[in-house]
């Protein structure tokens, strides 16, 4: 007999006995107030993430001393043109030098202060990783109260990769005390921006 | 590989220009705040500067019963670990309880986790063909592993036919179940771990000794030791951001030269053919985004039905591990990269078999957040390793038996009964009663010593008896007031090691209400 039909076997001979229905599972009411945009920025910070608010004539005013200093910029978004083209990258070997990436939010969870990427915002899925410093643009149209309703969502059932970043990477694995880029990038900093009309289709 | 194996671009980049010298204090926030995420302290925990030895685990003898006493002996005779330790897990367990406080639907969401488990559980075989048609369809490669050893075998097949030598691992317990870095070590194969705690203790050649936070049970100085020997670090530097630093710039390395990742797997969509995974450091993801071969190693008992459940257990998983709200990353792999492979390897190990065993069957409940572990005062006192076995604390103490029963039978007696880890379990195991239902188990089946086997036939005798019970609280009671130190400290009493017995009451609670109440309600 195969692997796979012993162990199924075994799970049927040894089923607990009794009707175990499945519940449903409400939405809950939202843990947060009705300014979205507040309650997210709020839990970022707490998780260890900075909400930088576009200026009036340059939307990366608030992140201009980041993305000064870097030398390579990797840009997933047509508001900001980096210097590496993540479309041509062969490996995601390759991006293990960009400073800065940016990258365009799915969507943002109030309750916790996440955002949700897709390979598709992506285009290299390593890069949110392996760059030092992670700027990620989000349209305060696009925050949904709580991680029940994030869950809803479709992006969920048809996507490849898709990941909630809370912040930058962290550890505290020696004596608790916490530390930013533990593997993954060391800051995360959101712009709330509306996406352009033409995006939104 | 060593540190002298890379080359000087590598070496001059271990120390990155961001670190700051001298920090020693947590993350803050830009308005100064002191941020509490991830494993962190909500105080700063420091032990003492003195050196003190790090106590080794428990000693491991075959199938020979483990002696978790000796080995926590040993622990409480290093006091600066000991009290650091003890201090570093109730730490979590506070901040479980504020995050726990601050959601109202928080039993609600127990009973839903608890329900939507016993309903999968109960139909898993169901599941587990909707999760392997759906990762099929996604592009996936599904196996099955009967065993650890079934396990290693399937993922060395796969690593020999791409030519793989080396492989990045993101933590998993259920790879440390198999013992899968000691087996393939032994063909060849390069692991390299990428946790942070858990890649201290791969360099110290230690298992981990919690289920979140592997090296909880060192300190700072430990941690410097290790890499002083390991990596090169400077030996009197234990500044925790230099030592984090030091290890994110020495594996970085070999994530990129990595031939294959590896993931284990926090829950599994049968709908969708999607494995999650929830890590602090984004290790994970990188294990599964670098490498051109992707590995997923999911225990059968991951399986969740659909997305929408998916949202009970991540808002409950990382609020009872941590406190925190969320992991910084909760990744969802469902399909390959494109050009790449992916592999998910489905293990039982003992699981199906324990579906079978009515009284334990709903451990497998368990999702690995450690919230028993940091709540227990037998663990936070021990030490992780004392338990000589994968898992340690009370979940450990149930499900290490149905491993073996021989070896771990002095487990289930390392608990004060007190039921604190049933009472912040996530996704409500009785585990505390299984753990009683052990010792039965072990005692008709005479796998326990038989000093334990007498206790437990007087304390039956005693139990079953209710006025002999209350003569023998009395007595008890009055016997602490009057004995001598020698009489009640003494290698026999063991509930006198290491701790002051309580001052008894001057009247039980028994006799109280007798007097009291009793006579109030004129009964």
């Amino acid at each position: 007999m195969s692997a796979r039909d012993a162990i199924l076997d075994g799970i049927r001979r040894n089923r607990p006995a009794g009707d175990f229905p499945l519940p449903e599972v409400p939405l809950f009411a939202p843990l947060v107030g009705e300014d979205l945009v507040a309650e997210f920025g709020e839990r970022l910070k707490r998780m260890g993430g900075r909400v930088a608010e576009p200026g009036a004539a340059d939307v990366f005013a608030g992140v201009r001393e980041r993305l000064d200093a870097a030398k390579v910029i990797a840009s997933a978004v047509p508001e900001l043109t980096g210097n590496r083209d993540l479309r041509s990258v062969r490996a995601p070997q390759e991006v293990e030098d960009v400073d800065v990436a940016v990258v365009r939010a799915v969507f943002g969870i109030a309750e916790t202060g996440s955002v949700l990427f897709t390979q598709d915002q992506l285009i290299v899925n390593a890069v949110a990783y392996l760059a030092q410093h992670l700027v990620v643009l989000l349209d305060p149209a696009d925050i949904v109260p709580n991680v029940q309703a994030a869950y809803r969502r479709p992006e969920f059932g048809r996507s490849a990769y898709a990941v909630l970043h809370t912040g930058p990477s962290a550890t505290a694995d020696i004596e608790g005390v916490l530390i930013h880029g533990a593997q993954g990038v060391r800051s995360l900093t959101a712009v709330l921006l509306p996406r352009d009309a033409a995006e939104r289709g | 590989m060593s540190v002298e194996d890379l080359n000087p671009r590598e070496r001059e980049g271990v120390i990155h220009p961001e670190v700051r010298a001298g920090h020693d204090e947590s993350e803050r926030a830009p308005d100064g705040r002191r941020l509490q995420h991830a494993e962190a302290a909500s105080k700063p925990i420091r032990a003492p500067q003195t050196r003190e030895p790090q106590p080794r685990g428990a000693k491991i003898r075959g199938d020979r019963p483990i002696n978790q006493s000796e080995a926590a002996e040993r622990f409480l005779a290093a006091p600066l670990h000991q009290a650091a330790h003890d201090e570093r897990l109730w730490d979590l367990r506070k901040k479980r309880d504020a995050s726990a406080h601050g959601i109202p639907e928080w039993e609600e969401l127990r009973e839903l986790a608890s329900q939507i488990k016993t309903h999968t559980l109960s139909h898993l075989d169901r599941y587990l063909e909707q999760f392997e048609a759906a990762a099929k369809a996604n592009g996936v490669h599904v196996h099955w592993a009967k065993d650890g050893a079934d396990h290693n075998r399937i993922v060395l097949d796969i690593l020999r036919s791409h030519g793989a030598k080396t492989l990045v691992k993101s933590k998993s317990m259920l790879t440390e179940e198999c013992g899968f870095r000691h087996h393939m070590a032994a063909n060849g194969i390069e692991v390299i771990e990428t946790d942070l705690g858990e890649r201290i203790q791969q360099l110290d050649n230690e298992e981990p000794s919690h289920v979140v936070a592997p090296a909880v049970h060192k300190t700072r100085m430990d941690v410097a030791e290790v890499f002083a020997k390991t990596l090169g670090t400077d030996p009197d530097n234990d500044d925790a951001h230099y030592l984090a630093e030091s290890q994110r710039e020495t594996t970085r390395p070999y994530i990129l030269k990595a031939d294959a990742g590896m993931t284990g797997c926090n829950f599994a969509i049968a709908e969708t053919g999607t494995v999650v995974t929830c890590t602090n450091e984004g290790n994970a993801d990188l294990s599964g985004n670098v490498p051109p071969l992707q590995i997923h190693s999911i225990g059968i008992e991951k399986i969740i039905p659909k997305v929408e459940h998916l949202g009970v257990f991540i808002r409950l998983l990382s609020r009872s591990a941590l406190g925190s709200p969320i992991t910084q990353y909760t990744s969802h792999f469902r399909g390959p990269r494109a050009g790449t492979e992916m592999h998910m390897v489905l293990v039982d190990n003992g699981r199906s078999e324990r579906l079978g065993m009515e009284e334990f069957w709903t451990s497998l409940k368990c999702i690995r957040c450690g919230a028993c572990m940091n709540t227990c005062p037998v663990y936070r006192r021990s030490g992780g390793l004392s338990y000589g076995a994968t898992y340690s604390g009370p979940i450990g103490l149930i499900i290490d038996p149905t491993f073996n029963k021989r070896k771990y039978s002095t487990l289930p007696f390392s608990s004060t009964m007190n039921g604190s880890c049933t009472n912040v379990c996530p996704v409500k195991i009785n585990i505390h009663e299984q753990i009683f239902a052990w010792r039965k188990v072990l005692v008709e089946e005479h796998q326990i010593p038989a000093l334990k086997q007498g206790m437990m036939k007087a304390a039956g005798a005693v139990l079953s008896r209710p006025a002999a019970y209350r003569a023998a609280i009395g007595a008890a009671d009055s016997a602490l007031k009057v004995l001598p130190r020698f009489a009640v400290y003494n290698p026999l009493n063991t509930w006198g090691k290491k701790r002051e017995m309580p001052d008894a009451p001057r009247q039980t609670f028994h006799a109280w209400y007798k007097q009291n109440r009793m006579k109030d309600t004129g009964r």
